[in-house]
């Protein structure tokens, strides 16, 4: 892999709560190259949402970055405040969030909030910076874009503003697009389209996206590489193909079978028993022991990160074993008897 | 199950629930120090024959060798008025006291009428629907236009002055804020499967309307009723400072205040300034509370 | 849009006509005004020419008809007591009222607006507490009452300011105006700021709200992202979005600020509309009262057509619920 654009280390992000500190993102470290796709992976609560908040400095009190290194380039975004983390964001970094009904002033023309964002980082005039919302429209496959400009959220589909969101997103040709379950909202075949969008933008224009989902059949045809996120913890990264292949972390190994595409027709869709904890009450030791069919002994002690070359890791006490790797049928069988 | 609707709660949970409520409520200290001050105003109020030094509206007590009395000193009665004397020679800490009284009676008095009134009107309005709930909110909304000091004053000029005359023309002012709020309440609510469902059956109608509209319009109207009430308070005030309101025979904090307005300018302040705090007092206490209560009932905060 | 306008003009109108038959038959209720407009006195003949003379011997519906017709020529009648034509007794009045009412109302927006807007950029800073803190008193705290404590202050105390009166004016337009020269500012200070503080409370809180949703909102959250500076945010996302609810409330206030000019035009002496209505009702001056009624029912559903129409023009999803 070449040098990567984005490298997170080590991050942490603490939320101060009367409850008392909750730790919604806790040690969390990955990589990005240029033009990849990383798919970050969790349920909700998982703290991959913070992860991508924390990126951009957008947390808000009561929370706070606590620890660790988000490194553009080699440069330190955590430390970097007021004027100089919004000269980052959206030029070098952008993001692209969940709602497209949302992320849209709804009483602004679309033309209105795209200039504002060439302008935000650019000092060009009011019509260059028409002319280059109308360019990036066009980019994602936006029809007719000068009628867009000049229409307002609501007259556009949900489809097409989420295209919208991408193109402001690409509006300074950033080094990172972070997408946050950018599609969760839309229908399948729209879903469809924009992926394909998605995947041929970083292709062409190498910006890398870290694409958040809870969603694994969006990852596994769209994203380079993956890491799975469990309260708050990486629990499993490698190339995409590999670990839904062969995944190592029973975590992983259980959203996988619960896949309805990966499941016969007419039976019971195996389910990860239990739900996600509560940040605020966490087991000791390995977050996902009491909802684990492989638990031992040793799951109350905080599990190490397991190497297995590639930058395949795993964050486990037994992670499965490639070569003793049961069909995922069987894998499934042993969660529904467990529930 | 927490998925099934309770039939009605248990006597048990809603003792929890005002609990619950109390707790939430002496959040604020601003609030609790509000209530505090509410107590005591309508302990002092009802009180008044008890606790003031002088009936100031039994002629036989009143000396005008004691008018115009400043606060601390001692008048022929031999006691210290404490705020001073009126042009007549009351003392106006028992005017205050007496004038409390009546002022906390028209605002509770045109509070609760308003309340009944409005809230009627708003469930018939929620309850029939059609063409009834159109005419009956048009006029609704046309009266809320218009601002409540404006109806009082005209329908003031049209009974002429008197106890009943100001509360009706409170009442005629301010039911439309009741009604609104509850016909709000009340029309999201019959929209609702289960009341279609209540309807289809052959249970009387006042069923529906009391087991189920009623109560979902009661949170809204708690804080819509502390809030009139200090409004009514605070508009009689006005009607009486303007003339138009209750006679000095039977004065309110209002008549107390514009009966001292003409001594303001000589420097005699504690003529008008006392009555004015006594009501400030009251009004804001009142309101702080009404703010209170919103805010723990509302059901859009989160828990 | 036409059809709108039209079915909105119809309304009004019928409305207008409502209010003044509810008005006219409920002033004309009281008790016989010739009473007080003659010495008890006079002989009968006087007593019966003068009820002649006003149209007071006929049929209350007859008389509401010649009143309507009058009022169409633009005749509103003519007052009891000054024996003047009592539309343009109210109309020498109005420039007063006018005057004093917008600049309360530029004195709530201009401090109004500021201050909730910070209220809601930092909701839990002392500051916004404070802010808040004076809200409440502004809207809780009768007006009659504010006046008295600003007269006391400011007139009886410090000297600063007159106690009440309206100064010298000059002609602006045919208008009487007292803003043209300092010293009319310092007659017209006291009472607009006193008349503003209703206003001002209710805008602080408005301006705040809509801050604090705005602020909290996920296309807010996503102009950060964009980099958009903590000044452009606020200045095109929030007050677009505020100046919606704040244009109706605005538009709205104007006319309750007309009617409760008739609360400070009396502490301060001030010569408007409102005193005169005062004036008019202690002494049963109905032509007065119908009159004045009947135009501030006019204002007021003028105003609100207007606030309608500018509501449509703001809100984009308004608009295009109109036209289909």
């Amino acid at each position: 892999m070449s040098e990567p654009v984005l490298r997170v280390k080590d991050l942490r992000t603490q939320f101060h709560t009367r409850a008392g500190i909750l730790k919604a993102v806790d040690g969390v470290s990955f990589e990005v190259g240029r033009g990849r796709i990383l798919g970050l992976v969790g349920e909700s609560g998982s703290g991959k949402s913070v992860t991508g908040y924390s990126i951009l400095g957008l947390i808000e009190a009561p929370g706070e970055v606590a620890g660790g290194q988000v490194l553009l380039n080699g440069q330190d975004l955590t430390k970097l405040k007021g004027e100089a983390i919004r000269r980052v964001r959206g030029a070098q970094v952008a993001m692209v969030f969940q709602d497209p009904m949302m992320t849209l002033n709804p009483v602004l023309k679309i033309g209105t909030q795209m200039i504002a964002a060439v302008r935000a980082h650019d000092r060009v005039s009011r019509k260059v910076a028409w002319t280059r919302a109308r360019d990036a429209l066009a980019k994602v496959g936006i029809p007719s874009p000068e009628e867009r400009l000049d229409a307002y959220p609501h007259q556009l589909s949900g489809g097409m503003r989420q295209r919208v969101a991408i193109a402001i997103a690409l509006l300074h040709n950033p080094a990172v697009i972070i997408a946050d379950e950018p599609t969760t909202a839309l229908d399948v075949s729209i879903q469809g389209q924009i992926l394909a969008e998605v995947r041929r933008l970083a292709d062409e224009t190498g910006t890398a996206f870290v694409w958040v989902t809870h969603d694994l059949a969006v990852v596994s045809s769209l994203a380079d590489d993956i890491c799975v996120m469990y309260a708050g913890r990486v629990v499993e990264t490698g190339a995409a193909a590999d670990v839904i292949a062969a995944p190592r972390h029973p975590y992983t190994a259980g959203l996988l079978a619960s896949v309805p595409a990966e499941h016969e027709p007419g039976t019971r869709l195996p389910q990860v028993p239990g739900s996600t904890p509560s940040l605020a009450n966490l087991p000791p030791g390995c977050a996902f022991a009491p909802r684990c069919f492989r638990a031992g002994p040793a799951c109350t002690t905080t599990p190490p990160v397991q190497d297995f070359g590639d930058g395949r890791t795993a964050l486990c006490h037994y992670p499965i074993e490639t070569d003793k790797c049961q069909p995922l049928s069987s894998t499934s069988t042993t969660y529904r008897s467990a529930s | 199950m927490s998925s099934s609707p309770a039939i009605s709660a248990p006597a048990e949970t809603r003792w929890v629930r005002l609990g619950n409520f109390w707790s939430d409520f002496k959040q604020s200290p601003v609030a609790v120090a509000a209530l505090i001050v509410i107590v005591s105003v309508v302990l002092m109020a009802v009180l008044a024959p008890l606790v003031a030094p002088q009936d100031p509206y039994n002629q036989q007590t009143l000396d005008l060798f004691d008018a115009r009395l400043e606060p601390g000193e001692v008048g022929s009665g031999g006691y210290v008025h404490w705020l001073g004397t009126d042009a007549a020679g009351r003392d106006v800490y028992s005017a205050i006291l007496y004038g409390l009284r009546t002022s906390l009676i028209v605002g509770v008095m045109a509070g609760t009428f308003a309340l009944v009134l409005g809230a009627t009107v708003g469930l018939i309005a929620a309850y029939y629907g059609g063409r009834i709930e159109a005419i009956i909110m048009r006029v609704i909304d046309l009266q809320l236009s218009l601002p409540a000091i404006l109806l009082a004053l005209v329908l003031v000029a049209m009974l002429g002055q008197g106890l009943p005359q100001l509360v009706t023309a409170l009442v005629a002012a301010q039911y439309a804020y009741f009604a609104r709020t509850t016909h709000g309440a009340a029309s999201a609510e019959r929209r609702k499967d289960y009341i279609e469902a209540a309807l289809s059956t052959p249970l009387p109608a006042r069923q529906v309307l009391f087991r189920h509209l009623l109560p979902n319009a009661l949170p809204p109207l708690i804080v819509v009723a502390t809030v009139q009430v200090a409004n009514s308070i605070a508009l009689e005030a006005t009607l009486s400072f303007l003339g138009l309101g209750l006679p000095l025979t039977q004065p309110s904090l209002g008549s107390l205040i514009s009966n001292g307005f003409q001594f303001l300018l000589s420097g005699r302040y504690w003529i008008s300034i006392y009555p004015g705090i006594a009501l400030m007092l009251t009004v804001v206490a009142i309101n702080l509370v009404g703010d209170q209560v919103r805010h723990v009932l509302n059901p859009r905060r989160s828990r | 849009m036409i059809g709108f306008l039209i079915q909105r003009i119809l309304q009004a109108l019928l409305v207008i006509i409502a209010m003044s038959i509810i008005v006219f038959l409920g002033v004309y209720a009281i008790g016989n005004p010739i009473d007080v407009m003659i010495d008890p006195a006079s002989d009968q003949a006087l007593r019966e020419a003068l009820i002649h003379r006003y149209g007071l011997d006929r049929p209350l519906i007859e008389q509401y008809f010649i009143f309507m017709n009058n009022m169409l020529h633009g005749d509103l009648g003519e007052s009891f007591i000054y024996r003047l034509p009592v539309l343009s007794l109210i109309w020498s009045r109005f420039p007063a009222t006018l005057e004093l009412a917008l600049t309360a109302m530029m004195i709530a927006t201009c401090l109004g607006i500021p201050l909730g807007l910070w209220a809601g950029y930092k909701p839990d800073s002392l500051s916004a507490r404070a802010i808040m803190a004076f809200s409440v008193l502004g809207f809780s705290v009768p007006t009659f009452w504010v006046g008295l404590l600003l007269i006391m202050m400011f007139a009886v105390e410090l000297g600063w300011l007159p106690s009440g009166g309206r100064g010298p004016v000059t002609n602006v337009l045919g208008m009487p105006l007292s803003i043209t020269s300092l010293e009319g500012w310092s007659y017209i200070i006291l009472p607009a700021f006193n008349l503003a503080l209703f206003k001002l409370g209710l805008l602080i809180r408005l301006t705040r709200a809509g801050t604090i949703e705005v602020m909290s909102s996920d296309y807010v959250r996503f102009a950060r992202a964009q980099g958009l500076s903590e000044s452009k945010v606020v200045g095109l996302h929030v007050l677009k979005n505020i100046s919606i609810p704040i244009v109706t409330v605005f538009g709205l206030e104007l006319g309750s600020t007309l009617a409760f000019a008739v609360v400070t035009e009396t502490v301060f002496n001030w010569p408007g509309m409102g005193k005169l209505i005062i004036d008019s009702i202690t002494v049963l001056d109905r032509p007065v009262m119908v009159a004045y009624l009947i135009l501030v029912v006019f204002l007021f559903v003028v105003i609100n057509l207007v606030v309608d129409l500018i509501y449509g023009q703001l809100d984009p999803r308004i608009r295009v619920k109109a036209a289909s």
